[in-house]
């Protein structure tokens, strides 16, 4: 029973990953832009919400409804005002800018809160457990965490297509000039895409602050997470990446039942097998 | 009336220049063809006129507003479409959602995804393949039907007949010629000279980036044409 328990808990945990995974996805799939400064975004959300409830007495979940629009306006402005500049010169010089944005974030956190690790209070909902015969228990917590990744990736494939956004979003991800030929204004579209992509970020930093500590410098990891479901799941194919950070969440679990030491390497050698065997993913959709 | 007016146009991609003083005059409702030979620069004025590249404000005169120095989404609003060389569809879309991404220019008017159906009745069986599923003709046809769906007032083709068989190539220009009589301004780029000259009233032939014969196309001398083309 406890491999059955630790597979569920590494499929729940999946959930989280695959939300750490879908503003990178989006912010390459639609503009080519590999943001190194995603996981430092996650951890600035955060951060973003330990003010608010502070502030306001607003428990996490509710200081959403500041905390995603604050990251939809960064990511709008962030987009419009500073990466629309870098992204007609290849691939290196939007790497470089995020990689410098990564540093200020974590710097700028630093000096404002300390070093010190904080972690989100939910209450109750965070140890409540579900006891299903057999000796299998499921946290309500992860559970819920897997339904809102779900249903992120639900409401992203209706974005994309079902709504005239989403079409020129995809349109854009094909062939950004032509696009512009169609009257697509390609740079506030590429601002309102890192600004949705953000909304999903300031999702995914809240839930994940719920549960781990944090600190300054807990967005490399979860970028490098991010990463990892984005690549195992296939670039461009949106249920690919919550396979994948099922697939990353299962072995992190597997290694963890075998030795509690192994998680996280259990992880990382999962993706590197997936690489190996499956270079372009799971379920790859971009073909560039 | 005059729908377009260049003056002088010059364009460059980077240091090197493709175009030099371009006088082009285009009535509105009259179809005017541009011919030359590869490298001429046919392909880089329609660019410029959409304002994929950028010029100067005042060489392109659109309805009497310059527009030489705005952006291709700009322009296309202002009612300036092009079917772009190599039909440029967009892939992972569906030929239905080609089609309407033409409704971002945000243009009302009387072409609608019905009338682009009557207009190529295949395109309807097919609405729901992706674009790259279709034969080179119906991708020609997807491409002149996403330009339409914008409602623009001057219609820019070019190369409409690259890589087809003569019979989609008279096919396309028999729908070409029922949108001019309707009243369309089109701007015709082709290397088939006699499909170009057939199709308009009015010809220019560019040579080396430029101008090199100008003229009404009715009874104009083929040979004089054949000289200017090749710069004999």
């Amino acid at each position: 029973m406890d491999w059955l328990n630790a597979l569920i808990q590494g499929i729940l945990l999946g959930g989280i990953y695959a939300l750490f995974a879908i503003g990178l996805s989006m912010s390459f799939g639609i503009m080519r832009l590999v943001n190194i400064a995603h996981g430092d975004l996650i951890v600035l959300a955060a951060y973003v919400a330990l003010v608010v409830s502070q502030g306001t007495g607003l428990d996490p979940i509710s200081s959403l409804v500041v905390v995603v629009p604050v990251m939809f306006a960064l990511g709008y402005a962030v987009q419009r005002g500073l990466l629309n500049l870098t992204l007609s010169g290849g691939l290196l010089p939007p790497l470089l800018v995020t990689f410098g944005i990564s540093i200020i974030i974590q710097n700028g956190l630093q000096e404002v809160f300390g070093a010190y690790t904080h972690r989100l209070q939910e209450g109750a909902i965070e140890t409540a457990s579900l006891r299903l015969p057999g000796g299998i228990s499921i946290g309500v917590y992860p559970l819920l965490v897997f339904g809102v990744a779900v249903a992120a990736i639900a409401s992203l494939q209706v974005l994309f297509y079902r709504t005239r956004l989403g079409r020129a979003f995809r349109a854009a991800s094909d062939d950004a000039d032509t696009a512009e030929l169609m009257g697509i204004d390609n740079r506030n579209l590429y601002a309102l895409a890192l600004g949705i992509a953000m909304i999903f970020t300031a999702i995914a930093g809240v839930l994940f602050a719920i549960r781990t500590n944090f600190d300054p410098s807990a967005g490399p990891i979860r970028l490098i997470l991010a990463f990892e479901a984005v690549i195992i799941g296939g670039l461009g194919s949106m249920w690919g990446t919550l396979i994948g950070g099922m697939v990353l969440g299962i072995a992190q679990a597997l290694g963890s039942a075998l030795n509690p030491n192994w998680q996280i390497l259990a992880g990382h050698l999962a993706f590197l097998v997936i690489l190996i065997v499956r270079p372009s993913g799971l379920f790859p959709r971009t073909k560039d | 009336m005059t729908l377009l007016q260049t003056h002088n146009l010059a364009a460059f991609y980077g240091d090197f220049q493709a175009l030099f003083d371009i006088n082009v005059e285009v009535a509105e409702g009259e179809t005017v063809a541009i011919i030359g030979a590869n490298g001429a620069g046919k392909t880089t004025f329609l660019r410029a006129v959409a304002g994929a590249l950028a010029t100067a404000p005042e060489t392109v005169i659109f309805d009497g507003e310059p527009i030489g120095h705005k952006a291709a989404h700009e322009i296309v609003r202002l009612g300036i479409a092009m079917v772009p060389e190599g039909r440029r569809l967009f892939p992972s879309l569906s030929v239905e959602e080609n089609l309407l991404l033409g409704t971002h220019s945000e243009r009302s008017g009387p072409w609608t995804l019905k009338r682009v159906y009557e207009l190529f009745p295949r395109l309807q069986e097919l609405r729901h393949l992706p674009a790259p599923a279709l034969s080179g003709g119906q991708q020609q046809m997807t491409a002149v039907g996403r330009a339409l769906m914008s409602n623009p007032r001057l219609l820019l083709c070019d190369e409409l007949s690259l890589g087809l068989a003569p019979v989609v190539i008279r096919d396309i220009y028999r729908c070409l010629t029922a949108i001019a009589a309707d009243g369309m301004t089109v701007v015709l780029v082709e290397q088939d000279i006699n499909r170009a000259l057939d199709a308009s009233a009015h010809f220019y032939c560019f040579q080396e980036g430029r101008l090199a014969l100008s003229a009404p196309t009715k009874n104009f001398d083929r040979a004089a044409i054949t000289a200017a083309y090749f710069g004999l």
